[in-house]
């Protein structure tokens, strides 16, 4: 019980994938201007990274490691990604249709966001189980969330404020997100 | 396409203009996780450039095979190869540098820079042109990398690719080195370049201003 909490714990706040590993700042940037779509990014996200942690699992030990494929482990674990995210579009389209509306526009976006490849490769690194992976898969994709809504409401109050023409935009978001990781690191001592 | 590019024109491009980092803000993972000394910057930004370079290579020749359809998967392939390719290379030859960069290496692949190029620019024009438009913009993104690398590393620990420049009595700035001096670093350096993008385009104005 206890290494699952440990994972909860550092997978949410003291690892958290984008302030602390440096994983899935392209969306982080890119789509939290609005408190709504960084819900929902973050929503997709969090569906996707599940899946893909217990897919990838299942694809590494019982297909990779017995043929002694491990060298194509980058390859196959992008593909199954690529498959999942293609897979997940078709069936919300069809099984429910408002939920496609809200995610589907995120969904495309997703095969290049580092974090779920990431988290397929780190899984496997640390050399979790199956369940651990699933966990660990939800729990950093819940983080991911947790840092991109926070940021995008942030980033609404900055719009309204006045700022220096060359502070404007990106630059200025990205020292609020530096101080936003000063915040976080301040939960590093949570677990060692 | 108002007029036809070449070769010089794209690469500079590639390098300047449209530099991946400082315009397009594309691979922003890799640049701010991994510049943390100089020559992480460096070695990052050479294994980015091989791989865009061969895979912009290979996808503008393969563009009349691959079907619209299906260009996405066909480009992750590539990609992906190449970025095995790279990891195999690295370990047997560079096993230090493959240690620094650790799983930033495999994640290459999901890099936003290569894919992009590969979409906005190899799929639609030739072998020579894609090859010019790789190398611009992979040592743009390298140039780009290793001034901020550098910059961290002479704050964060008084060296620059490990060498000594800051006086002894220098008491280093670890958060430099840590994940919040990397945001930060990259804002104010991105807020510079934008302040001289707009005094120039202030000067131009004015010189325009004079000749009319």
């Amino acid at each position: 019980m206890n290494t699952y909490l440990t994972i909860l714990v550092g997978g949410l706040l003291v690892n958290n994938f984008v302030m602390n590993k440096f994983l899935g700042i392209c969306p982080f940037l890119g789509v939290s201007k609005k408190f709504d779509t960084a819900l929902g990014m973050g929503m997709a996200v969090t569906f996707v990274m599940t899946l893909a942690s217990f897919v990838a699992w299942i694809v590494e030990n019982f297909l990779l490691i017995p043929f002694n494929l491990q060298y194509m482990k980058t390859i196959a674990f992008i593909l199954v990604i690529a498959v999942l995210v293609q897979v997940v579009e078709m069936a919300l389209k069809k099984m429910s249709p408002s939920l496609y509306q809200s995610l589907g526009v995120y969904l495309p976006l997703i095969t290049t966001n580092c974090a779920v490849l990431g988290v397929a490769i780190l899984n496997s690194d640390l050399g979790y189980n199956l369940l651990e992976s699933t966990i660990n898969g939800c729990c950093a994709a819940l983080g991911f969330t947790l840092a991109m809504v926070l940021f995008a409401c942030i980033r609404e109050r900055l719009s309204l404020s006045k700022m220096p023409k060359w502070m404007d935009g990106f630059p200025g978001a990205l020292i609020t997100a530096g101080l936003m990781a000063v915040a976080f690191a301040g939960f590093g001592g949570l677990i060692k | 396409m108002p007029k036809q590019k070449n070769f010089l024109q794209v690469f500079v491009n590639g390098l300047i203009t449209e530099n991946p980092t400082f315009t397009l803000m594309l691979g922003m993972c890799p640049t701010l996780a991994i510049t943390t000394a100089a020559s992480n910057g460096i070695g990052m930004g050479l294994a980015t450039t091989f791989v865009l370079v061969c895979s912009n290579l290979f996808i503008s020749l393969l563009r009349k095979v691959i079907p619209d359809k299906v260009r996405i998967p066909a480009f992750i392939v590539v990609i992906a190869s190449f970025v095995t390719i790279l990891e195999m290379l690295l370990k047997a030859y560079i096993p230090a540098l493959s240690e620094s960069l650790g799983m930033y290496i495999p994640l290459i692949v999901v890099n936003c820079i290569i894919f992009a190029r590969a979409e906005a620019f190899a799929f639609k024009n030739g072998p020579v042109l894609s090859l010019a438009d790789g190398l611009g913009m992979g040592l743009g993104f390298t140039a780009a990398i290793t001034i901020l690398s550098a910059i961290r590393e002479l704050f964060g620990n008084g060296t620059i690719f490990g060498a000594q420049i800051m006086p002894e009595a220098y008491q280093p700035m670890g958060i430099m080195l840590n994940v919040p001096g990397g945001f930060v670093t990259l804002g104010l350096l991105l807020a510079l370049v934008n302040a001289i993008k707009n005094l120039a385009a202030k000067r131009a104005a004015a010189k325009k201003e004079e000749l009319a």
